[in-house]
C-alpha cells in the first residue's frame, strides 16, 4: 500500500460517505419548500405539521452532511497537494465560490429555518427555507463544475505542467457540466421523493396517522412521477455526453472491446469482462444496442477499448457493473411509477398493500444508485485526475504512508460511529411520529426584530 | 493596490472572523463540563445552535482563500500539517454532530462528551497548526520536503494551551451576554480566571519569542517595526484592564468586546514580531501567489457576495439576539 492508493481509498471513503447526505439535503429542502408554500397558500394545518415532521430528519441529515463535507475541502491539500498546486488557477475558484455562494447561504439561513419559528414572520421563514434549498443546489453546481472540469477540461492552457486560465466561463461551463448537473440534481430530487414516499408507505401499512401520511405520500409521488421519467432521459443525455467526450470511459463501462466496422455495436446486458485477454468471457448481447443508445442509429461507430493504450484504460468490470446497477435502479423506479399511475387512475393508490410494501422496500435504492453513479463517474475518469492531461499518480502529496494509514483508519472508525448514530436517531425520530398537537407559533412581526422578552 | 495584498487581507479577515466567531463556540464546548446540570447545558448549546455552522464556515473560507490566492502555500502547508489539520476536522465532526444528536438522545452523556472532546481536540489542533505554520516548513522545489511531525515543538504546544485559555475567555464572555442567573454567574467567574491565564500566556510567549526566533529581537528594536510594535502590548494591557473592570462591574457586552481586543493584541503582536517568517521562510507572498486572472476573477465574486454574507450574518444575530432559555428549539 502506497500513499497514492491509500489517498485514493481515503478520498473514495470520505466522498462516498459524504454524498449520501447532500443527496437528501438537496431533495428534502425542495420538498420542505413545497410543503411550506402549500401551507402559506392553503392555510391548512396539515402542511405545517408535515413541515415540522420532515424538517427533523432534514436537520439531522444536514448536520452530518456539513461536517463530512468540510473533510473534502481539506483533502485536496492534504492528500493531493501536487494536483492542487498544478490546477489551482482554474480549479480553486470553484471551491471558493461554493463556500461564498452556497455554504454561507445554507448555514446562515438554516438557523432561521430550524429555530426561527418564534422569531420571524412566516414569509421570512419560507424565504429561509427557499434559500437553504437554493444554497444546496448552488453548492451542487460548483462542486459538479469542478468535477466536470476534471472530466472534460476547458478554458485553460498548460505552461510548464501548470494549468493557467484562459477563459473562466469555458472552464466553469465545461462540456459535461450540463449533463452532470441535471443528472445529479434529479438524482437528489428522485431519491428524496422516494425516501418520503417509502417512509409514508410504511406508516400507512401500520395504519398510524393515515391522513398525515397520505398527504406526505401524495406530494412525494407527484414529485417522483415528474422526476423519475425525466431522470431516464437525463441518463441518456449523460451517456451520450460520455460517448462524445470520454470515449475510453464509455467503451469501458459498456465492456466494448472492438470498434464496430461492419454493423452496429452490440449492447451487453450481462458480461464478465476480462482485462487481461481483452474480451468478455461471457456476454448476453443485444445486437446494435450500443450503437442505437449512444449514436441513436443502428450502425453508428463506437470506438472499442482496444483503440486506447492499456495504461490509459480504467477498470472495466467495476465500471461495467456499477453502471448497470445504477441503470437497473433507475428502471425499477420507472416501473414503480407506472404502477403508481395505474393505481392512481383506478383510485386505489393508498389501498394497495402490495404497492405500499414495494415502495417501502425500494425507497433506499436511490442512495445506492447515486453511489453507483459516482463510482461510474470517478472510476471511469481513471487513470487521470484531469482527463487525458494529468495522471492520478502525479497529483498526490509528498507525505509519508503512515499519515494516510492513520487518517484513513480514523475516518473508518468515526464514520462507523457517526453513521450508526445517524440511523439510530433518524429511526427514533420516525418512531415518535409526527407531532399533531403542539400550538402553531403566532404570526410574528415581519422583521422579527423584537427581543423575546418583550413578546 | 495590488491583488496579492488584497487577498492577504481577505484571508486575514476570514481567520480573524473565524477565531472570534467559532472561538466562542468552541469555548462553550470547552466549558461544557463546567456544569453537571443538563438544563444549563441545554442553555449553553442553544446559545450557539443557530449560528455555529455559519461561524465554522469562515474556517473553510479561509482555507479556500489560501487555495485561491497562494496555491503553493496551500499545497505545502496542508502536506506539512497533515496531522494537525485533519485532527481539526475530526474534532469538528464530533462537535458538529453533537448539536442534533444530543437534542434527540435520551442519554445525553455520550454527546456531552463528544461536544466537549470534539471542541478540545479541534482547539488543540488549531494551536498546533498555528505553531506549525509559525515554525516554518521545509520546502524543496516548491514542494513540501519535511517530516510528518515537524510542527510539534514546545512553542507550538504552548500556543495550543494558550488557545484553550483564549477560547474559554471568549466562550464565557459570550455566555455572559446570552444567559442569566446561575450560568451567567459562573461565566463571570470563568471569564475572570481565563483572563488571567491568557495574560500569563501572553507574557510567556512574548518572552519566549526572541529565543524561538532570533530575528524577533532585532525586529522589535529596528525600524520600521520599532515605530509600531510596542502598540500591541499596550493595547493588550489596556484591554485586559478594561476586561477585568467590566467583569467586576458585571457588565454584559463589554467583557466580550475587550476579550476580543485582548486576544488579538497578543496574536497580532506575535505575527508582527516574526513576519515574514510565516510559512516557508524562503518564499514571499508574491512568489507563492496565483495567476493574476484567478486573483481578480475570484475577487470580483468576493466583492459582490461577501457583503451579502456579512449582511445576513448580522441579520441572523439580530433575530436571535437576547437571552436564551425562554423557549425550546427542539
Amino acid at each position: 500500500m502506497d500513499v497514492l492508493l491509500l489517498s485514493r481509498i481515503q478520498f473514495a471513503v470520505t466522498t462516498m460517505f459524504h454524498i449520501l447526505f447532500p443527496v437528501l439535503t438537496i431533495g428534502l429542502a425542495f420538498y420542505l419548500a413545497v410543503v411550506e408554500f402549500l401551507w402559506l397558500v392553503t392555510k391548512q394545518e396539515i402542511y405545517y405539521r408535515m413541515y415540522r415532521f420532515w424538517v427533523k430528519i432534514f436537520a439531522i441529515n444536514f448536520g452530518v452532511g456539513v461536517v463530512s463535507g468540510v473533510v473534502l475541502e481539506f483533502e485536496f491539500g492534504t492528500n493531493f497537494a501536487n494536483f492542487s498546486q498544478a490546477v489551482s488557477n482554474v480549479f480553486s475558484p470553484f471551491l471558493a465560490f461554493e463556500i461564498l455562494t452556497a455554504f454561507f447561504l445554507e448555514a446562515g439561513f438554516l438557523g432561521l429555518m430550524l429555530f426561527g419559528w418564534e422569531r420571524v414572520h412566516r414569509s421570512i421563514h419560507f424565504l429561509a427555507t427557499c434559500l437553504v434549498s437554493l444554497g444546496a443546489i448552488i453548492s451542487a453546481f460548483w462542486i459538479l463544475a469542478a468535477n466536470s472540469w476534471m472530466q472534460t477540461p476547458a478554458g485553460y492552457k498548460l505552461v510548464d505542467g501548470k494549468f493557467m486560465v484562459t477563459d473562466f466561463s469555458a472552464a466553469i461551463f465545461s462540456p459535461s457540466l450540463f449533463a452532470r448537473m441535471s443528472h445529479m440534481t434529479m438524482a437528489s430530487f428522485e431519491t428524496s421523493a422516494l425516501v418520503v414516499a417509502g417512509i409514508s408507505a410504511y406508516y400507512l401499512l401500520k395504519g398510524s396517522h393515515p391522513a398525515f401520511f397520505r398527504r406526505s405520500l401524495g406530494i412525494a409521488l407527484v414529485m417522483a412521477a415528474l422526476f423519475v421519467p425525466l431522470q431516464v432521459y437525463l441518463g441518456d443525455v449523460s451517456g451520450r455526453q460520455v460517448f462524445h467526450h470520454q470515449p475510453t470511459k464509455l467503451a469501458a463501462l459498456e465492456a466494448h472491446w472492438e470498434t464496430n466496422t461492419t454493423g452496429g455495436a452490440p449492447f451487453a446486458v450481462i458480461a464478465f469482462p476480462d482485462m487481461e485477454t481483452e474480451k468478455n468471457l461471457f456476454a448476453i448481447d443485444v445486437p446494435n444496442g450500443l450503437s442505437l443508445l449512444v449514436t441513436h442509429s443502428f450502425r453508428g461507430k463506437v470506438l472499442g477499448l482496444k483503440e486506447f493504450p492499456k495504461k490509459d484504460r480504467p477498470d472495466v468490470p467495476v465500471l461495467f457493473w456499477s453502471f448497470r446497477l445504477m441503470v437497473a435502479i433507475g428502471f425499477i423506479f420507472f416501473f414503480v411509477m407506472i404502477w403508481a399511475a395505474v393505481l392512481w387512475w383506478r383510485g386505489r393508490l393508498y389501498e394497495s398493500r402490495l404497492f405500499l410494501n414495494t415502495l417501502w422496500i425500494v425507497h433506499p435504492l436511490g442512495f445506492l444508485a447515486t453511489e453507483f453513479g459516482w463510482i461510474t463517474n470517478e472510476v471511469g475518469r481513471q487513470p487521470w485526475l484531469v482527463y487525458n492531461l494529468m495522471r492520478t499518480s502525479e497529483g498526490v502529496s509528498p507525505i509519508p504512508t503512515g499519515n494516510v494509514i492513520w487518517s484513513l483508519s480514523l475516518f473508518l472508525i468515526i464514520f462507523a460511529v457517526i453513521g450508526a448514530s445517524y440511523f439510530y436517531y433518524v429511526l427514533k425520530t420516525l418512531r415518535m411520529g409526527p407531532d399533531l398537537s403542539s400550538p402553531i407559533p403566532p404570526i410574528q412581526r415581519a422583521a422579527g426584530m423584537q427581543p423575546l422578552k418583550a413578546k | 493596490m495590488d491583488l496579492v495584498a488584497i487577498w492577504s487581507g481577505l484571508i486575514g479577515l476570514a481567520i480573524i472572523l473565524y477565531v472570534v466567531l467559532d472561538g466562542f463556540g468552541l469555548g462553550i464546548g470547552l466549558l461544557f463540563r463546567s456544569t453537571r446540570n443538563e438544563e444549563e447545558r441545554d442553555t449553553m448549546m442553544e446559545s450557539i445552535a443557530p449560528v455555529w455552522d455559519a461561524n465554522q464556515t469562515w474556517l473553510v473560507f479561509g482555507g479556500g482563500g489560501v487555495f485561491v490566492a497562494f496555491p503553493m502555500i496551500y499545497g505545502v502547508v496542508f502536506s506539512a500539517l497533515y496531522i494537525p489539520l485533519l485532527t481539526i476536522v475530526f474534532g469538528l465532526i464530533f462537535r458538529g454532530v453533537a448539536f442534533e444528536f444530543r437534542a434527540h438522545a435520551a442519554r445525553k452523556d455520550p454527546w456531552n462528551k463528544a461536544f466537549f472532546l470534539g471542541s478540545l481536540v479541534a482547539v488543540i489542533a488549531q494551536g498546533l497548526t498555528l505553531g506549525g505554520v509559525l515554525s516554518g516548513t521545509k520546502v524543496v522545489e516548491n514542494r513540501f520536503a519535511g517530516g510528518p511531525f515537524d510542527w510539534l515543538n514546545p512553542f507550538s504546544v504552548t500556543l495550543a494551551l494558550a488557545l484553550i485559555a483564549g477560547y474559554i475567555l471568549l466562550g464565557s464572555a459570550y455566555l455572559i451576554i446570552k444567559t442569566t442567573e446561575t450560568v451567567q454567574e459562573w461565566a463571570y467567574a470563568r471569564a475572570h480566571r481565563a483572563a488571567w491565564i491568557v495574560l500569563a500566556f501572553q507574557i510567556l510567549v512574548t518572552i519566549w519569542t526572541p529565543f524561538h526566533y532570533p530575528s524577533a529581537l532585532s525586529n522589535w528594536f529596528s525600524p520600521p517595526r520599532i515605530y509600531f510594535i510596542w502598540i500591541f502590548p499596550l493595547i493588550g494591557l489596556f484591554a485586559f484592564y478594561e476586561l477585568i473592570i467590566s467583569l467586576k462591574k458585571r457588565r454584559e457586552f463589554l467583557p466580550f468586546i475587550f476579550s476580543v481586543v485582548f486576544f488579538f493584541a497578543g496574536y497580532l503582536g506575535l505575527i508582527a514580531s516574526i513576519y515574514p517568517y510565516v510559512v516557508p521562510p524562503s518564499i514571499t507572498f508574491q512568489q507563492a501567489a496565483a495567476q493574476q486572472e484567478t486573483l481578480s476573477f475570484t475577487l470580483w465574486g468576493v466583492i459582490i457576495v461577501l457583503p451579502l454574507v456579512l449582511g445576513y450574518t448580522v441579520y441572523s444575530y439580530m433575530v436571535f439576539r437576547g437571552k436564551v432559555g425562554t423557549e425550546h428549539y427542539y
